[in-house]
């Protein structure tokens, strides 16, 4: 038995390799998209531009001024002298954010008043504004602080200290690159499995198969090794490029790593394999492939929180293979953590694998016309 | 109408080379070729495959930039002025580009508006075209639901919706019944007739280069003749002989005729062996006298195809020997031999009575469509076994059951004793099957689908090897090994397909429509093939639209609309269709008379 699935996975692989154009996906796209996403995704504001529109006019509010400008944050792109021009500027997106400083804002300050700041943010793309505001927010609050010491006043009750725990710059990239490793091997194992048995039967050779003898098994074998292999592959060479270029920390065990691409790569291939056995054309195959991918991605945690969803929604997302390889990879890249930490991620991964392998090699003999 | 002083040929050839030029090499696709076709004529172009009919034609419908010599259209330039030449004929390609999602009558409108076609005009064409092509009744069925035939005749309408002067059909009957192929000539024949045009066709069916005013005969890019269909039969005259010898059986009697010296073609011919002898070679009953058996030798008149393999076969260098020993023993090595006695052993002890496949209401149903209806039938070892019939008649269907592919419906089958949609993995090392479109792996080179197919009928090690070097030694692969096999001539994929599927030396060959599309010369060497290995005791069933293919078969099935209509030994199918009108039927006569005989009653 294993002679002829060997036979099969030679074949399987000199069908990929030997052809250019599908030597080249496999290469070069991925490595692309890696670099492209690495440096294009993220979540980190630079030069945010703001315009002010300062009343006071004193060494307190200048002061407060200078703290938002000589931030890398944010740059001042306007001084204004009229509430009017606020708009206008905010319409036509020439600045994100007004700070405009009240003309009472030393005089509060000095008598111990609260001293009124206003913020003016483009609330358009909601996630920008909120970390826009966040990052005023702390400007301010620091202000603050350094105000209250310098006037010798007490500090405020409470006081926040925050530690970013496993990012402590809160450096987006950290949590994107991780994210791209299980996305790419995602997209190349889907493509690679995704076409191949509906490649067959457009071709007849998938009838030629079924009438040696071969069993369902070995087929399903046949097909889902080299599968496994090239995503393996593919998704070490992304971990290099994460480790070796990016530099975000691998700090966990490989074989925790390992583990879960393993299994994460089994679920895609049965998956794929699905797809595969039901389309009758390639076409239809790549549409399947394609109406599995995008919800499979959104609904990953990938860019956005899980546990923002509905609830419906975040136990569907338990179906997904690649909700738990981010878990999974974010846990072991960041968190350092080990291979107990993600038993119930493992477990559901092989789960869906062993579910969509055993329908798929079932789908294989049914689908026959 | 022709203008006084224009050129009186429709179109006119002269000295033209073409030549297909890749990275890795050049194929030369016809050299020097000058011919032309007279207005309101058929022209029939023939030739093996890769002769470049196809080219020729694209040259002529202005597709392929001409590269060297000069073609004129109705007198007008190719090379100079294409789209003006290409705006007065017509051409169809092999597959006609029809949207298999728009109806019948969308079809035409779309083609007509594409072809700038005036409104009221297209109504009247479209009209008529579809009360000539008889597609009336289909004008809201999807062009995907026709069937091959009329798919065909939708083509050739959506061609002729713009009337046009010259029309260039390529191999517009493959893969089409009898009744649909007689009718599209019928249909060029009329518009020969009414409307002037003028027609080159290109053709793997002789039968239909007869019906032609005049055939151009390519091979290997050359035009080896230019002449009438008669009188280009006649050069065989007195070379075209029936044999028959009490005691030999014909496929044996066949194989020795093949290999006798003077004679250049023999085929079965129902209980006969027919033969046509080299030019010049001595009577046959001399040359003859060498074999065991009496022989008796008539002559018979020649036929067009007579004259076209001798034709083929003086042109080109001398075949490589026509004795397929596929599994007799007789040329094998000593070590695979032994090999494949081993795998025999393993086998049930057979008579020749015994069936070894053996279908009994075998029934199909998809949905409410019954595709096989209650059909039986019994294969004994070491028969040919043929299933006949149009497309969608059920053959293929049958033979998807048959080979596991496929549940039937209803009914019992047996194959060697299995039902193989069931039976263990292991049941399947005995059957080989080889489907209608040579379905090899093109990405993987002839050793590379040699050695995968060898491991998948579980050979290894040294008997792995052995079968190999015997399918590259038996079908002259060798030349290709490293070669993809996409890239190989249809005929060697043909010969690479059926090595894969004797691989492990079956002992029931499964071949869907084996032949389709390959030239009358390949379907000969390939029949050898399969003469030989039934001859050893491998029992073969074959689907064919070929009727004269029929005449290979022990015994047959003739299929429509899912039923048996009719089944037995060619001869007594042949026998049937016999009338006073028609003493020697020919078993496409003998079909067409038994589906108009089982079409009257629904008629009535």
């Amino acid at each position: 038995m294993w002679r002829a699935v060997f036979a099969l996975i030679i074949k399987e692989l000199l069908a990929v390799l030997k052809d250019p154009k599908s030597r080249m996906v496999l290469i070069v796209p991925p490595l692309l998209q890696l670099i492209v996403f690495g440096y294009a995704a993220t979540f980190a504001l630079n030069r945010v531009p703001i315009a002010v529109y300062n009343q006071d006019h004193s060494q307190a509010s200048r002061d407060l001024i200078a703290r938002f400008t000589g931030s890398r944050i944010f740059t001042q792109v306007a001084a204004l002298n009229s509430a009017r021009q606020i708009n206008p500027l905010i319409d036509s997106r020439k600045v994100d954010l007004v700070l405009s400083i009240d003309r009472r804002f030393t005089r509060d300050l000095l008598t111990h008043r609260p001293a009124p700041v206003q913020l003016i943010v483009d609330g358009r793309d909601s996630n920008t504004a909120l970390i826009v505001l966040g990052y005023a927010n702390s400007i301010i609050t620091s202000f603050s602080l350094h105000w209250l010491r310098s006037h010798g006043e007490p500090p405020p009750p409470a006081v926040l200290d925050i530690r970013a725990q496993y990012n402590p710059t809160l450096s987006s990239r950290w949590f994107i690159v991780p994210g791209i490793i299980a996305l790419l091997t995602q997209v190349v194992t889907l493509m690679v499995v995704g076409l191949s048995v509906a490649r067959e039967r457009e071709a007849g050779t998938f009838d030629q198969l079924l009438v040696t003898p071969f069993t369902p098994g070995e087929i399903l074998l046949g097909k889902a090794l080299p599968g496994l292999l090239i995503g393996t592959v593919e998704a070490s060479v992304i971990i290099l490029a994460a480790v070796l270029w990016f530099h975000v920390p691998l700090r966990g065990s490989l074989f925790a790593l390992y583990l879960g691409i393993f299994l994460f790569v089994a679920a895609v291939i049965g998956i794929g394999l699905m797809i595969s056995s039901i389309a009758v054309t390639q076409q239809q195959a790549l549409l399947g492939a394609f109406l599995f991918m995008v919800p499979s991605i959104i609904l990953s945690g990938f860019a956005t929180p899980i546990a923002n969803m509905p609830a419906v929604i975040r136990k569907l997302t338990w179906i997904n293979p690649m909700r738990h390889i981010l878990i999974v990879v974010r846990g072991v890249f960041l968190e350092g953590a080990t291979a107990r930490a993600f038993i119930p991620e493992y477990a559901a991964m092989a789960a869906i694998a062993a579910v969509s392998l055993f329908a798929a090699g079932w789908l294989f003999r049914r689908r026959t016309y | 109408m022709p203008a006084a002083g224009e050129s009186p040929a429709a179109l006119r050839l002269e000295k033209v080379s073409h030549a297909f030029v890749s990275a890795r090499r050049t194929a030369t696709a016809l050299r020097e070729v000058s011919a032309d076709a007279a207005r309101g004529t058929v022209t029939g172009v023939i030739g093996p495959d890769g002769a470049g009919k196809t080219t020729l034609l694209r040259l002529a419908a202005g597709l392929l930039k001409v590269q060297s010599g000069r073609i004129e259209v109705l007198g007008i330039d190719v090379a100079r002025d294409p789209d003006q030449a290409r705006r007065r004929l017509g051409y169809m390609p092999q597959r006609f580009g029809l949207y298999e999602d728009l109806t019948v009558r969308e079809n035409l409108d779309l083609y007509a508006k594409v072809q700038n076609v005036p409104a009221a005009q297209r109504h009247r064409r479209g009209g008529e075209l579809l009360h000539m092509t008889g597609l009336e009744p289909f004008l809201g069925r999807l062009a995907g639901r026709l069937s091959g035939g009329m798919k065909q005749k939708l083509g050739l309408a959506c061609t002729l919706v713009r009337v046009p002067e010259l029309l260039l059909l390529d191999e517009p009957t493959v893969g089409v019944d009898p009744v649909s192929r007689r009718e599209l000539w019928e249909i060029i024949d009329h518009l020969v007739h009414t409307e002037q045009l003028t027609v080159m066709v290109s053709t793997s069916y002789l039968d239909e280069a007869e019906r032609c005013q005049r055939v151009l005969l390519l091979h290997e890019g050359r035009l080896v003749a230019a002449t009438d269909p008669a009188s280009f039969t006649a050069r065989s005259t007195g070379r075209s002989f029936h044999v028959s010898a009490a005691g030999i059986g014909k496929r044996q009697l066949q194989e020795q005729l093949a290999r006798t010296p003077g004679v250049i073609d023999a085929t079965i011919q129902g209980a006969f062996v027919r033969i046509v002898t080299a030019p010049g070679a001595q009577p046959p009953a001399d040359s003859l006298a060498a074999l065991a058996a009496p022989l008796s030798v008539v002559a018979v008149p020649p036929r067009f195809e007579d004259s076209f393999v001798a034709q083929i076969k003086q042109v080109s260098a001398p075949p490589p020997p026509n004795t397929p020993a596929i599994a007799t023993g007789g040329t094998r090595s000593e070590e695979e031999a032994s090999a494949a006695m081993t795998r025999r052993e393993g086998r049930a002890p057979s008579t020749t009575d015994e069936a070894v496949i053996f279908a009994d209401r075998l029934t199909r149903r998809f949905g409410d469509f019954v595709a096989v209806d209650a059909i039986s039938f019994q294969v004994r070892r070491g028969e040919i076994f043929g299933l006949l019939g149009a497309n969608g008649a059920g053959k293929s269907t049958t033979f998807r059951m048959l080979c596991g592919l496929l549940p039937a419906s209803d009914g019992t089958l047996r194959v060697a004793g299995y039902d193989l949609r069931h039976a263990a993995a292991s049941a399947r090392g005995r059957i080989g099957y080889m489907a209608q479109k040579f379905s090899l792996y093109a990405d993987l080179s002839v050793a590379e689908n040699l050695r995968f197919f060898a491991s998948a009928y579980r050979l290894h090690g040294a008997q792995r090897s052995a079968r190999i070097d015997w399918a590259l030694e038996e079908f002259v692969l060798g030349p290709y090994l490293d070669v993809v096999s996409r890239d190989l001539p249809l005929g060697y994929k043909q010969r690479l397909a059926l090595a894969c599927a004797l691989m492990h030396a079956p002992e029931i060959l499964f071949l869907d429509e084996p032949t389709s599309g390959v030239d009358p010369l390949a379907r000969r060497e390939f029949w050898l093939r399969i003469n030989a290995l039934a001859e050893s005791g491998v029992t073969v069933l074959v689907t064919t639209h070929f009727m004269e293919e029929a005449e290979y078969c022990d015994r047959l099935a003739i299929l429509a609309q899912g039923r048996v209509l009719a089944a037995g030994d060619p001869e007594s199918l042949k026998a049937r269709a016999r009338t006073a009108a028609q003493p020697q039927p020919t078993m496409e006569d003998a079909f067409i008379a038994l589906l108009e005989a089982a079409a009257a009653p629904q008629a009535a």
